[in-house]
């Protein structure tokens, strides 16, 4: 872990009555630096939080949102709750997965996307949507979709 | 950032304006006038016109906010705590998300006035780790407020009122949104839901006195302040006072969020949202949620209120009303309802931990057309041994929807039993 990473995490836990609070955030800053949290990041946020290293761990395949595995330089999410699959995000996800070449939960071969399926993402009125980085793309069909994955480098 | 909602109310106002998200703006929109008015009261004025509103939480269960209020102990040497659920994740609900974006003041502002009322010192708003657009607006807010000494020592000039509030993001669990497993989510645990007693009010996030409440509750509550009780009661029905975000979604024209009062009739809502999508029947509703009963459309004149929907066999839940139209399988809706519920069991409990597993493979061996007369009667069976059974409301809300389909739309299950597989070809894909 970089020394700026760890400054960083150590500088959050006043925001919290009992230090452990800050592990979530903690995690959040470490998984930053590969894309996942690997065993030594693993120890390390151990260390930090003055936890067992199982206890960091845990948590860290208790959050969806948290990796302890190598991921795609980008993730390409689809929402497949009821409202989303009324819509047609069953679809999108199969023709994803078609032009892609991977299933759900894997990544291409030349590491470029990580592709999965969420659940509910809170823009049920403006379904389907496409979570890509972070950030939301709603009320997409497949054109869109394609358009949108084949600008990532 | 969500486009704004097609029917607006007192809540959704300025929701089309981006200076609204602007302390400068939200100020120049009249915005603050209940903090101040909260603060030339004594903080049990304060709760007791929190109390006479009946305002009901708006997270699901529906609680009287002021009576929650009215559980934070008067005197105590220990730090008393805010704790606000923006964790958004009930399928079919995106209101808060609009709310958090759009009107992040009114929430703030709605937490200095439970803040004021209840002596608490310090806020936790917990957001769901996917809402990067709400956590940005929320951060942006606080630090406007704090730059202008609207927060830290001495809030809005009054003396001995010490409030800091800390925005912090969850990671992508369900189970979160459960009250007490939000609580262990925010000291850096596993999301477990806590057995109860003690409430939050006695032993809440790290041990404090805690009151829970929802983001959308919050930002009623500065209407309440500064326009009056009475005001306040003259929208909604008398036990279910003020308005809500509807959120429609599914087979309808025009799906998004209409601000109501509650107790509107489902079917102003379904005609708001503009029919039918393609001019198809109906075929179910879920009025509040994934977690609440389907309704038919026989049930069309209920109104949107938890008193008016728990006799009709459903809930108001987040008010995320999910229409369904005769092209839909049934069986598939229970497929998906239940690999959710399966894929966010949080494991504690066996009747969950195993009956959610139990009920999703039987929906996908009925929906496979693999499924006996047999697996329909365990699939009557096992919902009923999951809920009141655990920790947590979790396994009531798997086993209710799954019981709602069944009730209405037993024919569905057969049809698939008969027939050896799915009879609706022109349903969503799976």
């Amino acid at each position: 872990m970089k020394a700026e990473t760890r400054a960083q995490i150590e500088a959050l836990f006043e925001r919290y009555p009992a230090k452990r609070g800050a592990l979530l955030p903690a995690i959040y800053l470490a998984q930053a630096e590969k894309g996942f949290v690997d065993a030594d990041a693993t120890r390390e946020l151990a260390r930090l939080f003055e936890l067992a290293p199982v206890e960091v761990y845990e948590v860290l395949s208790f959050y969806n949102m948290f990796y302890t595995e190598p991921q795609g330089r980008h993730h390409v999410y689809v929402c497949t709750n009821v409202p989303c699959s009324l819509r047609g995000a069953r679809s999108l996800l199969r023709g994803l997965e078609a032009y892609l070449g991977v299933h759900a939960g894997e990544t291409t071969k030349d590491g470029r996307v990580t592709l999965g399926h969420e659940e509910c993402l809170g823009s049920c009125g403006t379904a389907p949507v496409l979570r890509i980085d972070g950030e939301y793309h709603e009320d997409v069909d497949f054109s869109d979709a394609r358009r949108l994955v084949d600008g990532l480098k | 950032m969500q486009k704004e909602p097609y029917v607006k109310n007192y809540l959704s106002e300025h929701y089309g304006s981006d200076s609204y998200r602007t302390l400068e703006g939200y100020e120049d929109a009249g915005g603050f006038a209940g903090i101040k008015k909260a603060l030339s009261l004594a903080p049990e004025e304060v709760t007791e016109a929190v109390k006479a509103s009946g305002l009901r939480g708006r997270g699901g269960a529906g609680f009287a906010t002021g009576l929650k209020w009215s559980f934070m102990p008067k005197t105590s040497d220990r730090m008393k705590v805010i704790v606000v659920n923006g964790d958004e994740s009930e399928p079919g609900s995106f209101k808060d998300r609009m709310i958090m974006e759009r009107g992040p003041f009114q929430i703030l502002e709605g937490i200095l006035i439970g803040a004021w009322a209840m002596g608490a010192r310090r806020t936790f708003v917990y957001v769901r780790g996917e809402y990067k657009e709400p956590i940005r607006a929320l951060e942006a807010a606080v630090a406007e407020m704090g730059a202008k000494k609207y927060l830290g020592k001495a809030c809005f000039g009054k003396k001995g009122f010490e409030h800091d509030i800390v925005i912090h993001s969850g990671a992508g669990a369900y189970i979160c949104g459960e009250e007490t497993g939000l609580l262990e989510s925010l000291e850096g645990k596993k999301g477990q839901p806590r057995k109860k007693p003690p409430f939050p009010a006695e032993y809440g996030a790290f041990g404090l006195p805690t009151t829970v409440n929802n983001v959308e509750t919050f930002a009623h509550v500065p209407f309440i302040l500064e326009k009056g009780v009475e005001w306040f009661r003259a929208r909604g029905t008398a036990k279910s006072p003020g308005t809500t975000l509807f959120g429609v979604s599914g087979h309808v024209e025009r799906p998004g969020l209409f601000e109501l009062p509650l107790g509107t009739p489902l079917r102003e809502i379904l005609g708001l949202a503009g029919g039918m999508r393609g001019g198809r029947r109906l075929k179910g509703v879920m009025p509040g949620g994934l977690s609440m009963p389907v309704l038919p459309p026989s049930e069309l004149d209920v109104g949107m209120a938890e008193e008016l929907l728990a006799p009709k066999g459903s809930h108001l839940g987040t008010g995320g009303v999910m229409v369904m139209d005769e092209t839909t399988c049934m069986v598939r809706v229970a497929c998906v309802t239940s690999y959710f519920f399966r894929d966010e069991s949080c494991g504690q409990c066996t009747q969950c931990r195993e009956g959610t597993g139990w009920v999703h493979k039987l929906c996908e061996r009925i929906e496979q057309g693999r499924g006996t007369a047999a697996d329909l009667a365990l699939l009557d069976d096992i919902p009923s041994l999951m809920e009141g059974q655990t920790i947590c409301a979790f396994a009531d809300a798997a086993a209710w929807p799954i019981q709602g389909l069944l009730k209405h739309f037993r024919a569905d299950f057969e049809a698939h039993i008969h027939e050896k597989k799915c009879p609706f070809s022109e349903s969503f894909e799976l």
